[in-house]
C-alpha cells in the first residue's frame, strides 16, 4: 500500500481537524508510515472466507421502552460544562461561516 | 499491626466489622501514605481526601458493616466520570478548564452505593493510550518497586496506588491490556471481565467495542468481592449482558485436579526475558503439581493481533475523540476565524501526541477506499483471532501465558518508538479483541526485584473459573505477601 508523503499527513491532519507545523509533519509521517508497514502485514490473511466482528460478544439490538428518563443531570447541569458563553440554554459558538 | 491502608479488602472488612478500626482511621492511614509516598510516585492526581473522611465519619456513626465494602477507601482511574469531581482523562483538552463532570459511571455509582469510599483519582495514559502512563498531561507515573521504571499503562495510577498501600483496592478499564499490563508490573491482581460483564456508562471511551471495566486489587479474593459489586446488566450501557451475577466469592474454593490448562507455544517469544519465561514456566509446573493438566495449544493467529488490535483501536479512537471540540466541554481558545478553525485551535492545542497519531492512524484507515483494505480486514482477522481462542477452549478449560515478555522498563526508555510500546501488550490484546477474560497474578519475582505477572485467560463469561484457578494459585504460592520496600 501508498506511503503517505509530507502533503498526505497534512491532508489527514485535516480531515482530523488537527494543525500540524512542518515541524511536526517531519516528526509524525515516519512514524505513521511505520505504523502502516507494520499493520500492512494484515493484507497476508486469507480473509476470503470470514465474516467480520464488530461486537466480540454477540448481543444485537437491545430494545428498551422509549420513556423519558428523568434522574439523569439537568439541562442547565449540562451547559454549565461548556467553556462558551450561554445565551438562552443555547451555547453560543464561533461562526461557522466565518 | 501494620498500617490499615497495607491491609486487603477482606481484612479490613473483618476488622471494620469487629469494631477493631474505624473507617475513618482507614482512611486517614491512605491519605497518610499517599501524602508521604505519592511525590515519588504520582499515581494520584485528583484527591477527594475532605469529602472521603467526612463519608468514613458519616459512615462510622452509622456503623453498619454489612457490605465487604463499606468503608473500605478506593482509587478510580482518572477516565471515569465521578459527579462533582474533576474527571480529566489525563488530557489537557478536559484539564484546562477542569472538566467537572454533572454524572456518575455506574462503576464508581455501584461501589459507593455499597459503601465505598473514593479518595481520588489515578494517574493514566491521555484517555488511556499508552502502555507506561508516559501519556498523560500530568506526567508519569513511576513503580513502586523501582521508581526509576514506569507502573505500566494505561491504568498505571491504580496499579500503582494499590501496589504501594495508598488504597485498600482500586478500579481501572482495559482495552487491550490497561488493567493486566500495569497490575503485573506493580505486583498486584489485574482482571479484565468478559466485554460487558461490567458497564462502561461514564467511564470516556477509547474502543467501544473492546474497553472494559475491573478492578486492581491486592489479593484473588478482594477481586471477586469488587467483581460482586461492579457486574451485571446495566440499562445505561445496551452492550452489558443480561446474566446472572453469581457470588464470586463463593466460587473461588475447591482445587484444579483435572483442569485442563493449554500453553500456546506462540506465547514464549524471542527476545522474552529468561527470568519471566522460567517464572511462568514453574507456575504451569506448580498448577499441574496440583493435579491440572499441561496441555501445549497453538493459536496460529498470535501474530497478527497487535496489528489488528493497531487498526480497530485507533479507528474507534478517531470517532471516539470527535467529542472534544470544545463545545460542551474542555479547552477553549479565545481567538478563532470561524467554527472550523475553533475545532483546529482546541484540538492542536489539547490533544497530545500519542491521542493525534491514533486519531490520523484511525482516520486513515476508515477513509474511502481504504476502509476495506484497513478496517474491514482487521475486523475479519479479530474474527480469526476469535475462533483460535474457541477451537483452544474446545480443548482446555484455560489459557496460561506471561502477562508480558519483559518486566517493568525504565522511565523514557520507549520513547520515539511507538511500535515497541504497542508490542508491550503483545500477550493481552487478543482478550481485548475477543472480549474474553484475562487475569494477571504475581507469579514471581525479577533477580532485580522487579514482579513478574501470570496471565490467565478464559471463555467468555467464564470469570469464576478464572479467579477461582487464580485464587488457589496465589494461596499455595508466597508472591502476593511481597511488599515494596518505599
Amino acid at each position: 500500500m501508498a506511503t503517505l508523503s509530507d502533503d498526505d499527513v497534512r491532508h489527514i491532519a485535516k480531515l482530523c481537524r488537527l494543525n500540524l507545523s512542518d515541524k511536526e509533519v517531519q516528526k509524525f509521517a515516519p512514524e505513521l508510515n511505520d505504523i502502516l508497514t507494520y499493520i500492512e502485514k494484515l493484507q497476508e490473511v486469507d480473509t476470503s472466507s470470514v465474516e467480520p466482528t464488530p461486537q466480540p460478544t454477540g448481543i444485537v439490538n437491545r430494545f428498551r421502552e422509549d420513556e423519558i428518563v428523568s434522574d439523569g443531570p439537568t439541562p442547565e447541569e449540562l451547559l454549565g460544562t461548556s467553556p462558551l458563553p450561554i445565551i438562552d440554554h443555547q451555547i453560543q459558538t464561533p461562526s461557522a461561516h466565518g | 499491626m501494620g498500617k490499615p491502608c497495607a491491609l486487603t479488602i477482606a481484612e479490613a472488612h473483618s476488622k471494620l466489622k469487629n469494631k477493631e478500626i474505624t473507617s475513618v482511621q482507614l482512611v486517614q492511614s491512605c491519605i497518610d501514605r499517599i501524602e508521604s509516598i505519592d511525590d515519588a510516585l504520582n499515581a494520584v492526581i485528583y484527591r477527594n481526601f475532605k469529602r472521603a473522611l467526612e463519608q468514613a465519619k458519616k459512615i462510622d456513626a452509622e456503623g453498619k458493616f454489612d457490605h465487604p465494602l463499606t468503608g473500605i477507601p478506593f482509587l478510580a482511574k482518572d477516565n471515569f466520570c465521578e459527579k462533582g469531581i474533576p474527571s480529566t482523562g489525563c488530557s489537557n483538552v478536559l484539564r484546562d478548564k477542569e472538566y467537572v463532570p454533572p454524572f456518575e459511571s455506574t462503576s464508581t455509582q455501584r461501589l459507593k452505593d455499597a459503601g465505598a469510599i473514593s479518595l481520588g483519582k489515578t494517574n493514566t495514559d491521555e484517555f488511556t493510550m499508552g502502555a507506561s502512563t508516559e501519556t498523560s498531561c500530568y506526567g508519569v507515573t513511576r513503580n513502586p518497586w523501582d521508581t526509576t521504571r514506569v507502573a505500566g499503562g494505561s491504568s498505571g495510577g491504580s496499579a500503582a496506588g494499590v501496589g504501594s498501600d495508598e488504597c485498600i483496592f482500586a478500579v481501572g478499564s482495559d482495552t487491550g491490556g490497561s488493567i493486566r499490563q500495569p497490575a503485573g508490573f506493580c505486583g498486584c491482581v489485574g482482571f479484565r471481565a468478559t466485554y460487558g460483564r461490567t458497564s462502561r456508562f461514564g467511564v470516556m471511551s477509547m474502543a467501544s467495542s473492546l474497553d472494559s471495566i475491573g478492578p486492581i486489587c491486592k489479593t484473588v479474593e478482594d477481586t471477586a468481592i469488587v467483581m460482586n459489586t461492579l457486574a451485571g446488566l446495566d440499562p445505561l450501557d445496551a452492550t452489558t449482558g443480561d446474566l446472572p451475577v453469581p457470588d464470586y466469592t463463593k466460587a473461588i474454593s475447591g482445587d484444579v485436579k483435572g483442569l485442563k490448562i493449554g500453553i500456546p507455544k506462540e506465547y514464549f517469544i524471542d527476545g522474552m526475558d529468561p527470568e519471566v519465561e522460567s517464572a511462568v514456566r514453574s507456575a504451569a509446573t506448580h498448577l499441574e503439581s496440583m493435579g491440572a493438566e499441561i496441555i501445549d495449544i497453538s493459536l496460529p493467529h498470535t501474530d497478527y493481533a497487535v496489528a489488528t488490535y493497531y487498526v480497530i483501536t485507533p479507528s474507534e479512537v478517531s470517532s471516539n475523540m470527535a467529542r472534544y471540540d470544545g463545545i460542551r466541554y474542555g479547552h477553549t481558545v479565545q481567538k478563532a476565524d470561524d467554527l472550523v478553525d475553533y475545532y483546529h485551535q482546541v484540538r492542536t492545542e489539547g490533544f497530545g501526541d500519542e491521542v493525534k497519531r491514533r486519531i490520523m492512524i484511525g482516520t486513515y484507515a476508515l477513509s474511502a477506499g481504504y476502509y476495506d483494505a484497513y478496517y474491514r480486514q482487521a475486523q475479519k482477522v479479530r474474527t480469526l483471532i476469535i475462533k483460535d481462542f474457541e477451537e483452544a477452549y474446545k480443548k482446555v478449560d484455560i489459557v496460561l501465558t506471561p502477562t508480558y515478555p519483559t518486566p517493568a522498563f525504565t522511565v523514557g526508555a520507549l520513547d520515539g518508538d511507538p511500535i515497541a510500546m504497542y508490542l508491550q501488550d503483545i500477550f493481552l490484546v487478543a482478550q481485548g479483541l475477543s472480549g474474553m477474560p484475562g487475569i494477571t497474578v504475581p507469579c514471581g519475582f525479577c533477580k532485580n526485584n522487579l514482579p513478574i505477572g501470570l496471565h490467565l485467560s478464559g471463555p467468555h463469561w467464564s470469570e469464576e473459573l478464572l479467579l477461582k484457578v487464580a485464587h488457589i494459585y496465589e494461596k499455595s504460592t508466597e508472591w502476593a505477601e511481597k511488599r515494596p520496600n518505599l
